[in-house]
C-alpha cells in the first residue's frame, strides 16, 4: 500500500456517566490510503459512530493516535439523515460549510454551486429542502459534504433512512458521485450489499468494545466497478456470505 | 400549479372551499352585528340599564367627543407606546437571558429553581413595591409590564434553543464551527418559530402590565380612561376605552404574525 492518508494506532474510547464506564473501542488500529473506500461493518452499539465521530475530531479518543499524511487534511461528515436546514434554501444549504470556516470565496461558492449543477439539483438551488424528496435531499447533503473539498469523507450509515428502492439508486448515486471526486471515503452501514458494491475493503467489527474481527479485501470482476454492476459481479454472493457468517448475528 | 385545466371534481373542491371561508366571515360578522343591534335595541327599550350597560350609539358619541377633544390619540398613544416599550425590553432582555442560559448550562442550572418561582409568582403583587422603588410614572408602568412577560419570554426562548435537533448542530461542529456560530447558524434561526410565539404571549401580557401599571399609576392611557370611567360612573368612557384597547391590541398582534411570516418564509 501506498503512503496512507490516514493512520489509526491503537485507539480507545471509554465514556463515563453516572452509572459507570462504558468500554466502546479498544486498540482499534488501521492504515487508509488514499482514495480507498472502507467501509466498516458490526453490530448495532459496537462503537462505529464513536471511531467516525473520533476521526472528525467530535469526540476525544481515551488513547491512541490518530495521523493524517498532512496537517491541514480536510474532513467532510456526513451523517445518517440529511439534516438540511429548512430555513435555508439548497444553495443555502450547501454554502453552509464554506460559511462556517469562513471560506465563503467567490470562487468557492462557484465550485460549489458547479457541484450542485453536475450532480442535478440545478433546478432546485432555490428551493427550501421540504420540496425535496428524499434522495435528492441526500444528494444535496453530500454536495453540502462536498462543497468544502475534504479529502476524506466519513459517511455514517449516510443511506439508512431511505426506504429501500430510493436507497439502492442513492447508493449507485452517491457512489459514483464519490468515486468520480477521487476522495477517500470510510463509511459505516449495516448493509452488507451497500458495503460489497462500494467498498476496497470492509472491516468487521466485534461487539462492544469494538475490535477488528476480519478485514476483507474486496476485488469483484465487473466490468465498470459501478455499485450496480458490483452486485451481479460472480463474487459477490461469495464475500456477502463470508461476511454474513462474520457479523455472527444472533436474534 | 399552473396547469390551467382543473378537473371538474378539482373546480368544485375549490368551489367548496371558497364557499366555506365566506360562510365563516359571514357568520362572524353576522353575529357582531347582531351583538350590536341587540345591545342597542336593549339598551332603547331599557331591558338593560344604559347607565350601567353603556350602549352602542353612546359608545359611538364617547368615541367622537375623545377624538374632538384630542385626547383620544393622546391616550391610545401612551398606552401603545408603553406596551411596544415594555414589550421590546422583554423581548431583548429575555432573548440575551435565554443566550446566555443556553451559552451555560452551569448558570442555567443554577437559576432553574428561580425561574421557576419567579414564574409562578403573580407579578400584579409586586406593583406596589415598583411604585415605592421607581414612582408612580410611566417607568412604573414598563416595569410592570416588563416583569409580566420577562420570565415567560426567557422559558419561551430559552425552550426553543434547548429544543433544536442535537444532529443539527452536530453537523456544523463536523465544519468546525465556534459556539458563536452554532448560536448564529443553527440555535437562533431554528428557533425563530419558538421565539415568534413566545412573542405573541409576550405582547399579550405586555398589554396586562401596561393596564395593570395604568390602573395603579393613573395619570394618562387607555387603563387611565377605564379606571377613570369607572370611579365617575362613566361607563361610555370605560367601554369605549375597552373597545380602542381591543382594535389596538389586534393590530399589533397582527404586525406580530406578519413579522412571523417574513421571518419564516419557509413554512
Ligand atoms: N455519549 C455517550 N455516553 C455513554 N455511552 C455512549 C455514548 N455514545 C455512545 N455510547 C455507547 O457506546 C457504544 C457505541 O456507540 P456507537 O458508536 O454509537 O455504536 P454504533 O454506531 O456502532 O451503533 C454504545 O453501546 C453506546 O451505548
Ligand atoms: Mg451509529
Amino acid at each position: 500500500m501506498p503512503t496512507p492518508v490516514l493512520s489509526i494506532e491503537k485507539l480507545t474510547k471509554i465514556y463515563h456517566s453516572l452509572n459507570g464506564e462504558t468500554l466502546a473501542i479498544k486498540d482499534f488500529t488501521l492504515d487508509i490510503g488514499e482514495g480507498e473506500f472502507i467501509v466498516i461493518v458490526g453490530p448495532s452499539g459496537c462503537g462505529k459512530t464513536t471511531v467516525l465521530s473520533i476521526l472528525a475530531g467530535l469526540l476525544f479518543p481515551s488513547s491512541g493516535l490518530i495521523k493524517y499524511s498532512n496537517d491541514e487534511v480536510t474532513l467532510g461528515y456526513m451523517l445518517q439523515d440529511d439534516h438540511l436546514f429548512p430555513w435555508r434554501t439548497i444553495l443555502d444549504n450547501v454554502y453552509l460549510g464554506l460559511e462556517i470556516q469562513n471560506r465563503a470565496t467567490t470562487e468557492n461558492k462557484r465550485r460549489a454551486e458547479l457541484l450542485i449543477e453536475t450532480y442535478g439539483l440545478g433546478k432546485f438551488k432555490q428551493h427550501y429542502p421540504a420540496q425535496l424528496s428524499g434522495g435528492m435531499r441526500q444528494r444535496a447533503a453530500l454536495i453540502r459534504t462536498l462543497a468544502i473539498n475534504p479529502e476524506i469523507l466519513l459517511l455514517d450509515e449516510p443511506f439508512s433512512a431511505l426506504d429501500y428502492q430510493t436507497r439502492m439508486a442513492v447508493t449507485d448515486d452517491i457512489g459514483s458521485i464519490i468515486k468520480k471526486e477521487k476522495k477517500t471515503a470510510i463509511m459505516v452501514t449495516h448493509d452488507l450489499t451497500e458495503a460489497i458494491s462500494l467498498a476496497n475493503r470492509i472491516i468487521v467489527l466485534t461487539k462492544r468494545p469494538a475490535v477488528i474481527k476480519q478485514i476483507f479485501d474486496i476485488k469483484l470482476t465487473s466490468t465498470d466497478h459501478s455499485p450496480t454492476q458490483n452486485r451481479n459481479a460472480p463474487e459477490f454472493m461469495n464475500y456477502y456470505n463470508e461476511i454474513w457468517k462474520e457479523l455472527d448475528v444472533h436474534v | 400549479m399552473s396547469e390551467k385545466n382543473f378537473s371538474k371534481e378539482h373546480e368544485q373542491y375549490i368551489k367548496k372551499l371558497k364557499t366555506n371561508r365566506f360562510n365563516v366571515i359571514a357568520t362572524r360578522t353576522i353575529l357582531l352585528v347582531f351583538f350590536i343591534i341587540f345591545w342597542e335595541v336593549a339598551a332603547e327599550l331599557q331591558w338593560i340599564d344604559s347607565f350601567i350597560t353603556s350602549q352602542p350609539t353612546r359608545v359611538l358619541k364617547t368615541l367622537v367627543n375623545l377624538f374632538t377633544e384630542g385626547t383620544l390619540f393622546k391616550h391610545l398613544f401612551t398606552t401603545v407606546l408603553e406596551t411596544i416599550i415594555g414589550f421590546t425590553t422583554s423581548t431583548i432582555l429575555g432573548t440575551v437571558i435565554a443566550i446566555i442560559l443556553w451559552w451555560s448550562p452551569f448558570i442555567s442550572k443554577v437559576a432553574d429553581p428561580y425561574l421557576v418561582v419567579l414564574n409562578s409568582l403573580p407579578k400584579v403583587a409586586l406593583g406596589p413595591i415598583i411604585l415605592v422603588w421607581v414612582g408612580a410614572g410611566p417607568v412604573a408602568i414598563i416595569v410592570m409590564a416588563v416583569l409580566i412577560s420577562l420570565v415567560v419570554t426567557i422559558s419561551g426562548v430559552y425552550s426553543g434553543f434547548t429544543d433544536v435537533d442535537e444532529a443539527k448542530i452536530t453537523l456544523v461542529k463536523t465544519f468546525g464551527a465556534t459556539k458563536l456560530q452554532i448560536l448564529t447558524k443553527v440555535v437562533l434561526p431554528a428557533s425563530y418559530p419558538t421565539i415568534t410565539n413566545a412573542l405573541k404571549i409576550n405582547v399579550g401580557l405586555s398589554w396586562v402590565g401596561v393596564i395593570m401599571g395604568e390602573f395603579l399609576v393613573s395619570k394618562a392611557g387607555l387603563g387611565y380612561l377605564i379606571v377613570y370611567g369607572s370611579q365617575v360612573f362613566q361607563l361610555d368612557l370605560v367601554m369605549t376605552s375597552i373597545l380602542i384597547l381591543s382594535l389596538a391590541a389586534g393590530v399589533m398582534y397582527q404586525i406580530i404574525a406578519y413579522i412571523e411570516k417574513k421571518l419564516i418564509p419557509y413554512k
